[in-house]
């Protein structure tokens, strides 16, 4: 089992209701946040192109802050999701600065936090808070190991790019373009 | 970031001390839950409560979730509501921080000293009302009761609303009309016989081509209307944004027409001509349908795309390669009317030209085009007949704007202030859910219209402006402590949404209802609110269509289903439209017998001196009006507006990115706060632009006091529209300051 998330830029608007859904799911507290949303525009007046995206964790295949945590505390969980357990991280920040993506930040109480996928839905067979609440259904959440879930079909079919790519991590968001 | 964590963590915990302690508890249950025990505990898991939100005037059906220790967690959207299909957008989801917001409304006050000073003391709720009732008596018996007005946006002004017409007053107006949508449904009642409403009937899921003319959806959140936008991508349709700005729209979309601000009518009528020489349009549905083809057929002949280049900037190639894409989706093509549309005094005509041009492609009442909406009818609990008003409230506006078809909140506000003009002057306001300070244009005439009043009291859950301006303020719960009523929603599938308190009122605030209801008790007016909890009269409506209460406090929603299935004409269908020749009028008879052009012209307006630019403003995604600008959650996201200022621009004025500025407009009007700058190729160098809804002057509300500028604060030139009364507010004009100081 791989999961995986695929947004599209094509659709986002960029509102900001993933950040707002994950902060009242997850109880992360205000002035924190797992996702965000980032705008890259590119030209000049009037020749212009921007792209929209939401991010996240990647949850890469092969995670620089699950590599360098001194405790153990970041580790792959169900479906390579990369999970930070609360009581044995000791707010060292190694994975924060490791991070090619800056998804990781300290609690307000001591420890790092990140984006969960929001494991806890998944495995009562929901999608996680972000890609369940999203106005444009931008977001795509599955198992990229098993070929008829919809991560895999719209990735199949859309062109996708991932965020640098040359950190070697793996990432397991895909952006699709 | 610190302390405003710790902040609210203590406010938090004493806000679970208020919600469980006994004292309290007994206290709301004396109100509310009296004569039906079951409103918190029932047969089913109220760990989920139905609402329906009222961040904006979408109204999306959701549910609202608490924690184990009883405390709302999250809101989220209701699978079963055609207007958010499961989906909250950002201030839905977010509106957990309006029950949070610890500077909300605690307790009623009333004024002791001058106006315009914070100076109140705390009242009871009987003092509150008795203040009230007193004063709307005697301003009844000393101006008659025409000389009473309401203003309102948002679910209380139905129950204020009673209590006026009950008084022998119809001077109910919201500000969503003559300063938002009404030049639109004035046009479409013109053109179809019918107006748009809300939500819109725009079919955006089944469109091939999609025309946006400042319409900034996506900023502007209206839920169901992304929705069906971002559909439409999937499926491929072409959008066409015009927009002086790079709006987000604009940034998915396959055209951008960068228009010269204020032209946007020389491109309606250059496309009308485009579309009827190259014989584009839908000769059958304008031949079948439309009255007065020949005559825009000429009318449009001076406006070729030649001509439009000199007004609107646009090339004519790009006018008319637009129009071919437009005609090629046609009739799935919507050339939409927008929401927010009073910019320039002749909106009205503007509006004429969308909608005829709508009719010129055939989109009207065609898939992927305009459907025909539906509402669901309820019936109403039988109350006495309400007096006539011995003068209505077109008589307050001077017997002006005949075709307005309703009263117009900026209208009530001039008629306020005395003069030899006007029939009658309003004394006495009630002003429930809207900020009116920063909702009417030209501020000063506001505030000098409130100090004529002989009462004015507001109703709201935050200490807006316009509460620092009142003698009474009653602090409303919001609507995650409530009942309202039921929310009937027009749309593809009519719908009934249930609004119920997830948790009791916080602090010493009511519903809206029984403030209502309490001052009618007063006035001998009770035969108008016949129930004294309003869920029972819920309850009495739900029966009538085949539900309950307490069905509906497990579904929260309920479609129901069409009688016909019409949503589009039938092939060759003959319909007759409610206009004066029962066609589609291109031509309108309605607006020439009032003596306007019958056919849309283009005006020349104003442009910005040397050195100035237009003040064009808009919406966040996160935000509301200014209602949310202190919303924790929301603040989070966004804390200020920014100014928009073109890289060109900037080099002139030597402008640098998040450099904060002051702005003057060209009535010498200087911002109250300063806003930060951002450089960006996103916008023409003729304007500039600002989110609305900041730069808030109450300290009382901490988190947005003074963050970012008001753009209402830079709207002193109001550009009339003749034949409704809106209030066209984009003939303003800014320059940079880098000091505030008012010269001697």
């Amino acid at each position: 089992m791989r999961y995986a998330m695929a947004i599209d830029t094509k659709k986002c608007v960029g509102c900001s209701d993933c950040v707002v859904a994950c902060q009242t799911e997850n109880d992360v507290p205000i002035g924190y946040c797992r996702d965000w949303v980032v705008e890259v525009m590119d030209g000049t007046y009037p020749q212009l192109e921007m792209e929209i995206r939401s991010e996240r964790c990647n949850h890469c295949k092969n995670s620089p802050c699950v590599r360098c945590c001194p405790t153990g505390a970041s580790h792959y969980n169900e479906g390579g999701i990369v999970l930070v357990e609360k009581d044995k991280c000791i707010g060292c920040s190694a994975c924060i600065t490791s991070c090619p993506y800056d998804a990781r930040f300290v609690h307000p109480e001591g420890y790092v936090d990140k984006c969960t996928f929001c494991l806890h839905r998944v495995k009562k067979g929901m999608k996680p808070a972000c890609v369940s609440v999203c106005p444009t259904k931008c977001m795509y959440f599955g198992d990229l190991d098993d070929p008829r879930s919809e991560v895999s079909m719209i990735l199949k079919k859309r062109k996708w790019k991932t965020l640098i790519p040359e950190a070697g991590t793996k990432p397991q968001l895909y952006f699709l373009i | 970031m610190n302390s405003r964590r710790q902040f609210l963590k203590i406010s938090s915990l004493s806000a679970a001390g208020l919600i469980f302690g006994g004292g309290l508890l007994d206290a709301f249950a004396s109100n509310l839950v009296k004569t039906n025990p079951s409103h918190f505990k029932g047969p089913f898991d109220f760990t989920r409560t139905p609402t329906y939100c009222e961040v904006c005037f979408w109204k999306c059906a959701g549910w609202v979730y608490k924690d184990e220790n009883g405390r709302i967690k999250k809101i989220i959207g209701n699978n079963d509501d055609p207007n958010c299909n499961g989906r909250f957008c950002p201030r839905g989801t977010g509106g957990v921080g309006m029950y949070n917001d610890e500077d909300r409304l605690k307790t009623p006050l009333i004024r002791t000293e001058e106006r315009g000073k914070q100076t109140f003391r705390e009242a009871t709720w009987d003092e509150a009302f008795d203040y009230i009732a007193a004063k709307l008596k005697k301003v009844k018996e000393e101006h008659g009761p025409e000389s009473l007005a309401l203003f309102s946006h948002g679910s209380g002004g139905k129950y204020f609303g009673n209590v006026l017409k009950g008084l022998g007053s119809n001077n109910i107006a919201a500000p969503s009309y003559a300063q938002c949508r009404g030049p639109r449904e004035v046009a479409f009642i013109a053109t179809y016989g019918q107006g748009i409403n809300s939500p819109e009937n725009t079919d955006i899921r089944d469109t091939k081509c999609l025309v946006l003319i400042g319409s900034h959806i996506g900023e502007n959140m209206h839920n169901g209307q992304v929705q069906e936008m971002s559909d439409a991508i999937d499926k491929g349709a072409t959008i066409i944004t015009v927009d002086p700005r790079f709006s987000t729209a604009a940034s998915k979309s396959k055209f951008w027409l960068p228009i010269k601000p204020s032209t946007d009518m020389a491109l309606l009528l250059t496309w009308m001509n485009v579309i009827i020489n190259e014989e584009l349009y839908d000769k059958k549905y304008v031949e079948k349908y439309c009255y007065g083809f020949d005559q825009l057929k000429e009318h449009v002949q001076q406006y070729t795309p030649e001509w439009a280049y000199g007004v609107t900037t646009l090339k004519p190639q790009q006018i008319r390669e637009t129009a071919r894409a437009m005609a090629n989706a046609a009739p799935a093509v919507i050339v939409h009317p927008g929401r927010h549309v009073t910019w320039y005094g002749d909106d009205t005509q503007r509006l004429r030209a969308v909608a005829i041009l709508n009719a010129l492609l055939g989109s009207w009442g065609r898939r992927g085009g305009f459907y025909n909406p539906e509402k669901a009818s309820v019936p109403h609990y039988k109350i006495p007949k309400f007096p006539k008003p011995n003068k209505s409230w077109r008589e307050a506006l001077g017997g002006k704007y005949k075709l307005a078809d309703l009263a117009l909140a900026s209208g009530l506000c001039d008629a306020s202030m005395p003069s030899p003009e006007l029939g009658h002057q309003i004394k006495a306001w009630i002003v429930n859910g809207t900020n009116l300070i920063n909702t009417l244009p030209n501020q000063a005439n506001t505030l000098k219209a409130i100090q004529e009043l002989d009462l004015i009291a507001v109703v709201d859950t935050m200490p807006m402006e316009i509460t620092g301006y009142a003698d009474v303020v009653l602090p409303e719960c919001t609507y995650l402590e409530r009942y309202d009523s039921l929310r009937v929603s027009q749309g593809r599938e009519p719908s009934i949404a249930l609004r119920m308190p997830a948790v009791e009122p916080k602090y010493n605030t009511k519903p809206a209802y029984w403030m209502a209801r309490e001052i009618a008790k007063r006035l001998d007016l009770l035969d108008y609110f016949p129930f004294e909890n309003l869920e029972d009269e819920i309850d009495w409506e739900l029966q009538q269509v085949g539900t309950s209460l307490e069905e509906m406090q497990r579904i929260g929603v309920k479609r129901i289903k069409r009688e016909v299935d019409d949503l589009y004409f039938a092939k060759d269908e003959d319909i007759e439209f409610n206009t004066n020749t029962g066609k589609i009028e291109l031509y309108s008879t309605s607006l020439a017998d009032e003596g306007f052009e019958p056919m849309p012209v283009f005006v020349q307006h104003p442009e910005p001196q040397e050195g100035f630019y237009r003040l064009i403003y808009g919406r966040a995604p996160m935000h509301t009006f200014s209602r949310t600008a202190n919303n924790p959650n929301l603040t989070d996201l966004m804390d200020e507006n920014t100014l928009w200022v073109n890289p060109k621009v900037a080099k002139e004025w030597d402008l640098k990115n998040d450099q904060y500025v002051y702005l003057e407009n060209q009535d010498g009007i200087i911002s109250d706060f300063s806003i930060k700058v951002r450089v960006t190729e996103r916008i023409r160098f003729d304007s500039v632009y600002m989110v609305h809804g900041f730069g808030h002057a109450d300290k009382r509300m901490k988190r947005c006091f003074g963050k970012g500028v008001s753009d209402t604060q830079l709207i002193t030139n109001v550009m009339t529209d003749p034949i409704m009364g809106g209030t066209g507010m984009r003939g303003n004009f800014v320059t940079f300051r880098f000091d505030n100081k008012k010269e001697a």
